[in-house]
């Protein structure tokens, strides 16, 4: 018990429940990443072709990275499996002071005095 | 290398490699001791300049500089690192694990701190020390001459990158490593004000490394981000520093907070009252933090609706101190009190610390700011807070946990000339500047002229200053004439907590078997309800260890090469000290390096004479 290698490669077959586990997680792996793709080539052609104005293709294209990151984040870092409370509770209020903060300094940094 | 007992190192080879969270600790303690010395000096000389009026003792460019020096060394070279002493020291004992999640990094950390700290100090000696207040706010920065302003940008990069480590680290360590029954709820209160510490630090200190990152640019790089000439906008310079600087002063506080509800709690012989409130209250504290910023930059002309909010969130946090501070009265309510060191610098700390936030209600007032702002009020409110709050935690957690650190116990006798005198001097030093302030006093400014009614309350607040200072000596001659006291050193206050649990001094394991904790003040419980020691959670078994290695320091001194290069733009030396660090960085992540075991029967030795 006492002397494991950490890095020795695992022996014996996974069990049944892992198996269909992995097959589930690969399935997800697949699917997230189409759509991943289909996303990235939204935004290309969003910019590409000229039938979008620019005024919508900007926020749209942001909105569409902010999908981007949060699917990353929990499909391909795994952030949604479990024993990640604490992950994202950082994450997220990190992201929410950020946020709070730089809503705050667009107001209060300019000409227009509030 | 890997799987192998060390061997018997020489004390220097062992203190420069070392992993190990106790030792971090120690050297933590007096590489933070060092620069409290250094910035009290610095002190001193202000107060000999401003005790009578147009002193020529210290000349208007060196007081600049002093004056600078002794609040940046003070912030990010002693408070901090003391805090972190006992943070690194106290926080894996209190939650039962054997280190801290990234041992390797903890001990970066350190080194990063204090050799960012000495390339800060080193500037003293080549033309001239930072010189725009610790703030450094631009256009003085960008355009203050000389290269001290370039020793104080690169010498924070390199010490807060320390800084941001350490922070993780506890994160991590905090989160994953509490011995089973640890729950978070069960957390001693020290823990859990580290925990909220190490929060902000991790999501306050990028603003600061882009501020300095942004200054370094605008100063060695030809860049004109607060350049108005060209376009800049100095005001943001403002905004990033104080959405760093106000966390920081929550970083400065909160783990006082924490040693504070220890404190209190052990020597009123009590449960901490009202834990779950001293827990939220904290959160809620280490939230506000961010929400308040610009509360330092009231008369810069941010408008009335954006003074108002952040003057109304600023008030907010009394709410939150308020819970804490009745807590704090409510647990002594009723206690057996025993009147320590350790303990009259908790009790002293309660008034003391809400005079400092009485004053800060008032200056979160707005209007009435512009009243206050740049005065001596300002000083004396920030001193009442650091010192009555920070300096107060610090020597109290400096007596209380002493034993543990150091296997003897400091003298109460002399401790308590000490405390008298430091607490005596400190308000005959600050009590004072609260009406220099209202009497219109500026503050950073290298005298004052005669006949303007400033004389004798400058001079009051000097003789205050020197009973501080001659307090702090009394503390250096207490560290050496109390070894003597090495009776009594496992659990001389009657402890709580599982850190009173483990020999003094702790072995290098901490614990021979992770203990079970089944209540809340888990030692406590054990006495009370169990047979007074700390149930096992595991087996007797061999304990696995990280190895000591020298490449903390070599990354380190790789960057503080490269700062070099960077603060006389010398590409080469730049170069060369990136070689350095990015070398070393190599060797560690290339290297397998498993750790080694400590095997049964060398344990169980141990434990024999323990006994």
């Amino acid at each position: 018990m006492s002397h494991v290698d950490p890095s020795a490669p695992l022996e014996g077959k996974p069990s049944k429940a892992t198996e269909r586990k992995l097959k589930n997680e690969a399935r997800t792996q697949i699917v997230s990443f189409v759509f991943m793709i289909f996303i990235t080539s939204t935004a290309f052609l969003t910019v590409a072709s000229d039938v979008i104005p620019t005024h919508f293709a900007i926020p749209f294209i942001l909105m569409l990275a902010g999908v981007q990151v949060v699917m990353q984040l929990y499909y391909f870092m795994h952030m949604n499996a479990k024993g990640n409370g604490w992950i994202n509770v950082m994450l997220w209020s990190g992201m929410f002071v950020a946020a709070l903060t730089v809503a705050a300094l667009t107001v209060i940094i300019g000409e227009t005095k509030f | 290398m890997s799987n192998s007992s060390t061997s018997k190192k020489s004390v220097l080879w062992d203190w420069l490699t070392t992993v190990d969270h106790k030792k971090i600790g120690i050297m933590y303690f007096f590489g933070g001791l060092f620069f409290f010395t250094i910035a009290g000096l610095e002190a001193m000389l202000m107060r000999i300049q401003l005790m009578f009026p147009e002193m020529s003792f210290l000349h208007e460019q060196t007081y600049n500089e002093v004056l600078t020096m002794h609040g940046t060394t003070m912030l990010f070279l002693a408070a901090m690192p003391l805090f972190f002493a006992f943070m690194n020291f106290v926080v894996p004992l209190q939650i039962g694990a054997r280190d801290v999640a990234f041992p390797f990094i903890n001990s970066l950390g350190f080194w990063l701190f204090l050799f960012g700290g000495l390339l800060l100090n080193l500037s003293w000696f080549t033309g001239g020390a930072p010189d725009a207040g610790w703030t450094a706010y631009a256009p003085l920065s960008t355009t203050s001459a000389g290269h001290g302003l370039d020793y104080y940008i690169m010498g924070l990069q390199v010490s807060g990158a320390g800084t941001l480590m350490s922070g993780i680290n506890f994160l991590v360590t905090i989160v994953n490593m509490r011995a089973p029954g640890m729950s978070m709820m069960r957390m001693p209160l020290f823990t859990w004000t580290t925990f909220v510490t190490s929060m902000l630090i991790l999501f306050a200190f990028p603003a600061l490394t882009v501020g300095l990152l942004l200054l370094m640019m605008d100063r060695i790089f030809g860049g004109a981000f607060f350049d108005v000439a060209m376009g800049g906008n100095v005001v943001i310079y403002q905004h990033l520093f104080w959405i760093f600087g106000h966390p920081e002063v929550y970083i400065l506080i909160l783990p006082a907070f924490g040693i504070f509800s220890e404190v209190i709690s052990t020597f009123a012989k009590k449960r901490l009252f009202g834990y779950s409130a001293m827990v939220f209250a904290t959160m809620i504290i280490g939230f506000l933090g961010f929400m308040v910023w610009a509360h330092h930059m009231f008369t810069v002309g941010m408008g009335p609706i954006a003074n108002a909010i952040f003057a109304v969130a600023t008030m907010a946090i009394a709410v939150p101190t308020g819970i804490k501070i009745f807590n704090w009265l409510l647990t002594l309510w009723g206690g057996r009190i025993r009147f320590t060191v350790a303990n009259l610098f908790a009790l002293a700390f309660i008034p003391s610390f809400v005079m400092g936030g009485v004053t800060g209600v008032q200056l979160a007032m707005s209007a009435a700011d512009y009243q206050f702002h740049d005065t001596y009020f300002v000083v004396a409110h920030f001193h009442y807070v650091i010192i009555g709050g920070s300096v107060f935690g610090i020597f109290s957690a400096t007596f209380y946990w002493w034993p543990k650190m150091f296997g003897y116990r400091l003298s109460e006798s002399l401790g308590r000339w000490f405390f008298w005198l430091f607490l005596i001097g400190f308000h005959l030093t600050f009590f004072v500047q609260h009406f220099l302030g209202l009497i219109g006093m500026p503050r950073r400014v290298a005298s004052y002229l005669d006949g303007q009614g400033l004389n004798e309350m400058n001079f009051i607040s000097s003789m205050g200053a020197f009973m501080m200072a001659f307090a702090f000596i009394l503390l250096v001659i207490n560290v050496f004439v109390s070894r003597k006291n090495t009776d009594d050193v496992q659990d001389p206050w009657d402890g709580r907590t599982l850190e009173w649990a483990t020999t003094s001094p702790v072995q290098e394991y901490n614990f021979a078997q992770t203990p079970l904790v089944r209540e809340l003040d888990a030692f406590w419980h054990e006495k009370q309800f169990g047979d007074g020691r700390m149930k096992a959670a595991e087996p007797l078994d061999d304990i696995h260890m990280p190895n000591g290695s020298i490449l903390p320091i070599i990354i380190t001194t790789g960057l503080t090469v490269a700062s070099f290069g960077v603060i006389y733009s010398t590409w080469s030396i730049i170069i060369l000290g990136l070689l350095i660090n990015f070398g070393a960085m190599f060797v560690r992540s290339i290297k397998e390096d498993h750790g080694y075991h400590i095997p049964v029967s060398e344990i169980k030795r141990e434990q024999g004479e323990g006994k």
